[in-house]
């Protein structure tokens, strides 16, 4: 919009900084790629690390990142997907429960992540005796992308047309038959871009994880073991284990990839959605 | 609609139980701060030095280090994303508008500590060869910028695109300039919007725990200047929690309890601002 006007000194300054800014997002993605394409072969992806993390791979990063994600989503959709649904279908915007649940999550979201890193070290690993473990990292992971996957679905469900209710109401069908068979389908494209954007957020989490999931970097044997997500390993091989550069930019890579990808599958799925 | 009981009691009950994680968490922060407070007074965590061992919990240094990156990563990030929004929207031609667009989508989602680590691995060796010891106020404050501003640039592009499109449009059949249309028209309209936005990213900044951590140096010390190291009250409590024991954890419960009030506080004025009407 108004980009067929002749370019004055304003457009001039405006373009500068949009290029300006540009520079050292764009540097720092091409210097973790230069830095870890070298050391990123599917060896990597499927050793073990050894000597701190200094060489070999990170396999038992990639399967504890995933069974964490898998505990975190786990709790996040029934329960995310019964609070959308009940703010959506149950209750009038203006309902005084509805708008506490609505700035209580609103908060919630803008909460730190290392207060519910505090939050699930102490109810979850220590008062609930779970210990560092898949689950109390998981658990405490959900509490922090619960809104995020809330907001995004209640959104997705309010856009579905008001004629399936009204024809829903009209054909006198159940509350369940129409939530299963007709809302939860019209809108699944929505609620599957919350559910991405969701998985984007947990996998991008550090602070929540460290002292929830812990770091060892063994393979974990079940939920209830310790096991280190990627953005953990990163941040301990670049700060803690000196000569750990190398790898943690290939494992920077592999995370960025992983968002890159989610990125792309959201558009698709919500370019979709929308038409 | 035929109603069953069971489905809309579980419903409701999924909801309060998702509203009541907030609660949770305050309850379980004051409840576990309090009886510091008790025997020590609230002034106790404002004064004197952070020498958690010789039992002196003040957080006045950290918070100060928090409030100083925060604030400047803002002062940087804000103009600037407004300007980049304002540029996606009017002056980049429609493809370059969406790739930009899309860029600053994907930046918005690349993990703290791939920004942590470069500014570890690159930005601080550059700040070392000019000003040593690198680790400082500044690398936290460029590294939060480059964080916090995609986050702008998205809630001021969709605050920007949801001033009416008929305002625009007469604007230009009135035949006035493209910067009058747009500092004298779009930002006014928009701007409850975008300093909610903003407000809502103050948030986010103050609350970044693994980037700042990583490039500031952490040292407990007042913040002297751009170029000398601080540790932020989130970066104190990722580094103290692993060992802490006794009142030195409960001094740490309560920095985490400082943060969530300040969250309160900053979602409420986001949200006051955004009903905010300014022209």
């Amino acid at each position: 919009m108004l980009n067929n006007y002749r370019p004055d000194l304003n457009s001039f300054l405006i373009w500068l900084v949009a290029i300006l800014v540009a520079v050292l997002p764009i540097m720092m993605l091409w210097e973790i790629a230069r830095d870890g394409l070298p050391h990123l072969t599917l060896s990597f992806l499927l050793d073990e690390p050894s000597n701190a993390g200094r060489s070999g791979g990170i396999f038992p990063m990639l399967v504890s990142t995933f069974w964490i994600l898998g505990v975190c989503l786990l709790a996040v959709i029934p329960i995310g997907l019964g609070c959308a649904l009940y703010l959506s279908e149950c209750i009038q915007a203006e309902n005084p429960i509805a708008r506490w649940v609505g700035l209580s999550l609103d908060v919630l979201s803008g909460v730190p992540s290392i207060v519910f890193g505090l939050f699930g070290y102490a109810i979850f690993a220590l008062h609930l005796g779970l210990g560092f473990s898949i689950v109390s990292g998981g658990l405490s992971l959900a509490c922090m992308v619960l809104p995020l996957f809330i907001r995004t679905t209640e959104h997705a469900l309010r856009s579905s047309p008001p004629a399936y209710r009204q024809a829903a109401e009209a054909l006198n069908l159940s509350f369940l038959g129409f939530v299963a068979r007709i809302l939860i389908p019209s809108a699944s494209r929505g609620i599957a871009v919350a559910l991405i954007i969701s998985i984007g957020r947990a996998l991008a989490e550090t602070a929540v994880l460290i002292f929830t999931a812990g770091y060892v970097t063994r393979m974990p044997s079940s939920l209830s073991d310790s096991g280190r997500a990627l953005s953990v390993h990163i941040y301990d091989l670049s700060m803690n284990v000196s000569g750990g550069q190398n790898n943690a930019a290939a494992t920077a890579l592999v995370l960025v990839i992983f968002i890159i990808l989610i990125n792309i599958f959201a558009h698709r799925m919500s370019r979709r959605w929308q038409t | 609609m035929r109603t069953n009981r069971f489905v809309q009691i579980s419903l409701k009950v999924s909801a309060l139980l998702a509203a009541s994680v907030l609660l949770f968490i305050l309850y379980f922060l004051v409840q576990e701060s309090i009886p510091l407070i008790k025997t020590l007074g609230m002034s106790a965590f404002f004064q004197g030095g952070w020498y958690p061992l010789e039992g002196e919990y003040s957080l006045t240094p950290m918070l100060l280090g928090s409030l100083y990156v925060a604030i400047g990563a803002l002062a940087l990030a804000a103009p600037l994303g407004i300007v980049v929004a304002i540029f996606g929207q009017f002056y980049a031609p429609v493809l370059l508008g969406k790739v930009y667009r899309g860029m600053v989508e994907l930046l918005s989602g690349i993990p703290s500590v791939v920004y942590g680590f470069w500014g570890l691995t690159v930005l601080v060796p550059w700040i070392t060869y000019w000003v040593p010891p690198g680790t400082s106020v500044l690398a936290g404050i460029i590294v939060l910028a480059m964080m916090v501003l995609p986050l702008v640039v998205l809630t001021a592009d969709s605050a920007i695109s949801s001033v009416p499109r008929n305002y625009i449009r007469s604007a230009q059949a009135l035949g006035l300039a493209r910067w009058g249309i747009i500092y004298r028209l779009v930002l006014p309209v928009a701007l409850p919007g975008i300093l909610s936005g903003i407000m809502l990213q103050s948030g986010r900044a103050l609350g970044e725990t693994m980037a700042v951590l990583m490039v500031t140096g952490n040292v407990v010390q007042l913040p002297e200047g751009l170029f000398k190291p601080v540790r932020t009250l989130t970066a104190n409590i990722a580094l103290e929690m692993a060992y802490a024991v006794d009142s030195h954890r409960i001094a740490l419960f309560i920095s985490g309890l400082l943060l969530l009030l300040m969250t309160v506080l900053i979602v409420s004025i986001a949200h006051y601002l955004k009903g905010r009407r300014f022209a």
